[in-house]
């Protein structure tokens, strides 16, 4: 440290702060990962299963995804309906926020 | 009652081996009973690292494999008294590691010895899931980098979910932090994560500090362990790393850059 310090333009993040920030960052989306229980393929074939009981799909058109951000999670289930007889084509989508913190 | 220890890592290359070889040697000198034994299966080095490769007819392998007996291939050092190295094969692969074949080694050698320390084979496949299995106690050999950071966090969840300890809910495996390969100048310019960090992120007891040390590669090139070097600042660490696992209360050392004063400056001394 010297005075001719004073003179310098601030210093970026070092390269070991920069290494520590992007663990941490990292590493908690891993470790949240790591105690979820793997429910998302059941829970995709037992949703499809109900649809089907109502609308005939195709085993490929129902899409869950989990989405996570610091303090809630979000189940996002995306179902495409077949066209109806009529032509156009036509999307339900649905989106429900997971209650529990990630 | 014996205890047994993991060296692991998840990473490779970060000094397990070495840790494994200078702190159960360590042990040992302290008048410890202890057996290493090395887990990585088809590429085994702790022989090379101990100093004993010509002296391996039988190994682990054989042993589980009812091929030989236990006191046939269990390798006495000749150095220090009360210590002895179980080699593994080098020609067999991992799937040779049962979970009652290494169960019932670990039986055996619990009736003699005070500590086994189990070398794991870097990854998280069978080879090191066997190695920290029966484990009572995981040392994490982590250097301060961002990759072995990251894969020690991992293995830390793998002993927390999938050891016997885990499995069968007792008393949690204790977890140990070995940091290796620190080098205190390139902290302090910013270019390398300082202990502290590591700390903060694992979240596990620091057991001990590793300085980066050319002694290191000394000791594996004539196959002494690195403890044994007594000189040395790698050595000295190791040795109060062992101190501290027994109870002792030991500063850390060598986590500073050290201060050369004009005749060491003079004299070009090294550690």
């Amino acid at each position: 440290m010297s005075i001719f310090d004073f003179f310098r333009t601030p210093k970026k993040a070092s390269a070991a702060d920069q290494a520590k920030e992007r663990l941490q960052i990292v590493l908690a989306h891993e470790r949240a990962g790591r105690d979820s229980p793997d429910f998302l393929p059941q829970l995709q074939k037992e949703l499809l299963d109900v649809i089907k009981k109502y609308v005939s799909i195709d085993d490929d058109k129902v899409a869950v995804k989990l989405d996570r951000a610091s303090g809630y999670s979000t189940l996002e289930v995306n179902v495409e309906l077949p066209a109806p007889a009529k032509g156009a084509a036509r999307a339900a989508a649905g989106k429900v926020a997971a209650a529990g913190n990630a | 009652m014996a205890k047994i220890i993991v060296m692991t890592s998840g990473k490779g290359g970060v000094g397990k081996t070495t840790s494994s070889a200078a702190f159960g040697t360590g042990l040992a000198l302290r008048g410890f009973k202890t057996c290493i034994i090395d887990f990585d299966v088809g590429l085994r080095n702790l022989d090379l690292i101990m100093g004993c490769e010509r002296r391996v007819v039988f190994d682990f392998i054989n042993v589980i494999n009812g091929e030989a007996r236990l006191s046939q291939a269990l390798i006495k050092d000749k150095r220090v008294e009360n210590l002895y190295i179980l080699p593994t094969s080098q020609t067999r692969d991992k799937d040779a590691l049962t979970e009652q074949g290494v169960e019932k080694i670990l039986n055996e050698l619990k009736k003699e010895f005070d500590y086994i320390i189990c070398d794991s084979p870097a990854g998280i496949e069978r080879g090191a899931l066997m190695a920290l299995y029966f484990a009572d106690h995981a040392i994490i050999v982590t250097n301060p980098e961002v990759s072995s950071v990251r894969d020690s966090d991992r293995i830390l969840g793998v002993i927390q979910a999938k050891s016997r300890r885990a499995e069968k809910g007792e008393a949690p495996v204790q977890e140990h932090l070995l940091v290796t390969r620190y080098d205190p100048e390139r902290v302090e310019k910013g270019e390398m994560l300082k202990v502290e960090d590591v700390l903060e992120i694992l979240a596990i007891p620091l057991l001990g500090i590793i300085p980066e040390s050319p002694a290191v590669l000394r000791a594996s090139n004539v196959g002494m362990p690195v403890v044994l070097d007594d000189k040395s600042n790698a050595g000295q660490a190791y040795s109060d790393a062992v101190g501290r696992f027994l109870g002792e209360k030991i500063e850390h050392r060598f986590v500073k850059v050290e201060k050369k004063g004009f005749f060491d400056r003079l004299l070009r001394r090294t550690a």
